[in-house]
């Protein structure tokens, strides 16, 4: 092992081929999909899913890992950070499958994505009164005979029309056995698509991401079968992410593989932002001098290289997070640094892009606007910039979370 | 491939410098800061250690493992005991490096085998000048072509002075372009004032004033004829990535000041780390200071690699020195009044991280 910053030959291949991706079929219809919230972008949807599952062609050799992952994720945000999360896959829904799950449950769940139409993975966590604080969740699950019953309001879940309208998608639900217990008693339930008593009740309109459904998904009565729990069913009253349960702690496990995903797509944002401000700078004959002297920088110079330094900042944070999981590192505490920062980063960019651009920037003819608006999602979903503070404070300061809280 | 993980032998030189850095460094940092006066016996010890000399060429007693990622690891670790003696322990690089890197085949016999000898022998770099509109590129330091001698003149300011300095390097514009110049200590007309300044207290630095300073036309950096405009340009970006490494050990040894006192400072019954506006404000630190490394760390790889790293060495400075003042502001929040007195260091981190702003090239990797 060494330091290096040379990306292996994949990750370029990788990054190009994306990145085309991103120019070609994303930014021709990002405005169109932002004003038409809630409509599917099919074309797109159809053309990313053939995409997927043509085979890899030259992508063998040396990789990246994890970092490549991020890679293409920042690229395709890139392009799009709504459309993006419109892409048929597993998504949050396969992470948690992949991390908790058993190999039948992984076959079941996850080889339908290998072929058929396009289809969506989701997870449901958020509900009125839980967000970042998901041991309060109030959707409850109990064993009836052989089915397991679920009942409550899920809302924010990403892709949680398409999930649950397609046939073979599946949302991946988090629910409480025993209220009682705290964490110990969140378990995660997989209930596939157009499964009765899952009902969809509404779709959120949003800031930004507008080309991402997001979605209110009741449950009444939804009865699914016992073996679509992941994880034990056994409730731990003791402190779960010691008691070696997969349910709680699996699932929280996901969010160090996500946290570093979600920081990549915000990087995106930011980038496409900061691209084509530079763009735009250098059309008009503003060069960025990075080794001018203090009193000769303008304001731009310094606000542009100060955006560049953040951006790149959060970039390696983000990168080395995904490199730890590689190595087979614990990552939870550099996958929070690197969501903290990249979240908080790419909405100060956005903001300020708007703002030197002055009244193109404001106009909804450009995409700056809606970039603006597109990256301040990066600051809230996937753990809030509060809530990884709280992760990484604790982590820093060796507490634990009834010591910090 | 992209990695962030030291080899081994770096990780060993991080650890053997850390430990020099707490128990020699940072003991002797609050008496040097407020004695104006290096640990001589320090600067000897890490001499031993061989921090410079191993990055020097084996052909002349060095150690041949030239690195500027692994001087990025060393200086942070250095500057995290204490900044001013870090640039004192760095210093013979000012000279050492760019002769290694530039030097004639006559300047590198003369002085690289005294800077890996037995004895310390410190450095010295005049860049800077005593002016707002100072362009590094372009001093306002001139030197002309007399025969077979330049005349130097000019004025230049935090220069590294210590006791021992037997010649520094000169920046200098000739016919408009910088280039360097190895002027002797004693050369006649020169002098030197000693400064005061806000911080690196411990470092001597100096004015210079050249007045018709007389040098052979062979003590041009890479010798007679020899054309130093891109020597210039790589030394300023070697040593922003200097900077930069030391900047974050500043701001980490600031850190872990401001948060073992916060688990011990007890208010309302609880430690003031368990309030969140004290753990969030340390939470940020943490993350500014591992996303500074990585530029610095980026850079250096980029030099490492004999590309263009002017862009990045840039960034990795201007990030660096902006997290450095900020974590070192936080620091002395966070202890509050303890902060402020001079009994605890960040007070102390505070006024040297003021200073990254405003330094150029003080050590080089």
């Amino acid at each position: 092992m060494a330091i290096s910053f040379e990306p292996a030959p994949n990750t370029v291949a990788a990054k190009e081929m994306y990145n085309r991706i991103a120019r070609e079929q994303m930014r021709p219809v990002a405005r169109k999909y932002d004003e038409q919230e809630h409509e599917m972008p099919l074309e797109f949807v159809r053309f990313m899913w053939e995409k997927g599952r043509s085979p890899p062609g030259s992508f063998t050799g040396p990789s990246d890992g994890f970092v490549q992952v991020c890679v293409q994720a920042e690229e395709l945000c890139w392009g799009d950070a709504g459309l993006y999360l419109r892409i048929p896959s597993p998504a949050l829904g396969g992470s948690a499958v992949a991390a908790a799950g058993t190999n039948e449950q992984k076959a079941r769940f996850l080889n339908p994505f290998r072929d058929g139409a396009p289809k969506w993975g989701a997870m449901a966590i958020t509900e009125a009164a839980a967000g970042s604080d998901a041991a309060a969740i109030q959707t409850t699950a109990h064993l009836e005979g052989e089915e397991w019953v679920l009942n409550g309001t899920k809302i924010f879940c990403t892709s949680g029309e398409a999930a649950s309208t397609f046939d073979g998608g599946f949302v991946v639900v988090w629910a409480t056995l025993d209220k009682s217990a705290g964490r110990g008693g969140i378990k995660s339930f997989v209930v596939p698509a157009k499964t009765p008593g899952m009902k969809l009740v509404g779709l959120e309109r949003k800031l930004g991401i507008r080309a991402s459904d997001t979605a209110t998904l009741v449950f009444e009565n939804c009865r699914i079968p016992k073996e679509n729990l992941l994880g034990s069913a056994e409730v731990k009253k003791a402190n779960p992410m010691q008691a070696g349960d997969k349910g709680f702690k699996g699932a929280m496990a996901t969010f160090d593989a996500s946290r570093p995903i979600v920081a990549a797509m915000a990087v995106g944002v930011g980038r496409a932002a900061l691209d084509f401000l530079k763009g735009e700078l250098e059309r008009e004959g503003v060069s960025i001098r990075y080794d001018a002297p203090a009193h000769e920088r303008t304001a731009i110079e310094r606000d542009v290289i100060d955006m560049e330094a953040e951006l790149q900042a959060a970039r390696l944070l983000t990168w080395r997070a995904a490199k730890m999981m590689d190595h087979g590192k614990r990552n939870n505490l550099e996958a929070s640094m690197a969501k903290a920062k990249a979240g908080l980063v790419v909405t100060k960019i956005t903001q300020k892009a708007v703002e030197i651009l002055g009244p193109l920037g404001y106009s909804q003819k450009l995409l700056a606007e809606k970039w603006m608006r597109d990256a301040k999602i990066n600051d809230i979903y996937e753990g809030t910039q509060q809530i990884n503070q709280l992760i990484v404070a604790r982590r820093i300061l060796d507490y634990s979370s009834s010591m910090l809280r | 491939m992209i990695d962030f993980e030291p080899s081994e032998e770096q990780q060993l030189i991080v650890d053997t410098v850390r430990q020099f850095a707490t128990n020699e460094i940072r003991k002797a940092a609050r008496e040097a800061d407020e004695a104006a006066a290096l640990p001589a016996a320090v600067l000897e010890r890490a001499h031993e250690l061989g921090v410079v000399s191993s990055a020097l060429p084996e052909a002349y007693g060095g150690g041949g493992a030239r690195s500027a990622v692994t001087g990025a690891l060393a200086a942070e670790e250095l500057a995290y005991g204490d900044l001013a003696i870090a640039l004192a322990v760095l210093s013979p690089t000012l000279l050492a490096l760019p002769i290694a890197d530039f030097g004639s085949a006559e300047q590198k016999k003369r002085w690289l085998s005294r800077f890996a000898g037995d004895r310390y022998l410190p450095g010295s770099l005049a860049l800077v000048e005593p002016a707002f509109r100072f362009d590094p590129l372009h001093p306002a330091t001139t030197a002309k072509r007399d025969g077979h001698e330049y005349v130097l003149d000019g004025a230049k300011c935090f220069v590294p002075w210590q006791d021992g300095v037997e010649a520094v390097l000169v920046i200098a514009a000739e016919d408009g372009e910088a280039q360097g110049f190895l002027v002797p200590r004693d050369a006649p007309g020169l002098s030197a004032a000693r400064e005061k300044n806000l911080g690196i207290r411990a470092l001597p630095t100096a004015e210079l004033w050249l007045r018709g300073v007389r040098v052979p036309a062979s003590e041009k950096l890479g010798g007679e004829g020899a054309r130093g405009d891109s020597a210039v340009r790589e030394i300023l970006n070697r040593g922003r990535v200097a900077l930069a490494a030391c900047a974050v050990g500043v701001a980490r040894a600031a850190f872990e000041i401001a948060r073992d006192y916060a688990k011990e400072r007890q208010t309302f019954g609880a430690p003031i780390a368990t309030r969140q506006a004290i753990a969030f404000k340390l939470a940020d630190m943490a993350i500014e200071i591992d996303g500074a490394r990585l530029l610095a760390w980026e850079a250096a790889w980029k030099i490492d690699e004999g590309r263009d790293a002017t862009r990045e060495a840039a960034i990795a400075r201007h990030q660096a020195q902006r997290v450095a003042l900020e974590v070192a502001d936080g620091a002395v929040q966070v202890l509050g009044g303890h902060g402020y007195i001079r009994e605890y260091l960040p007070e102390m981190h505070l006024r040297n991280a003021r200073g990254f702003c405003t330094f150029e090239a003080l050590s080089l990797v």
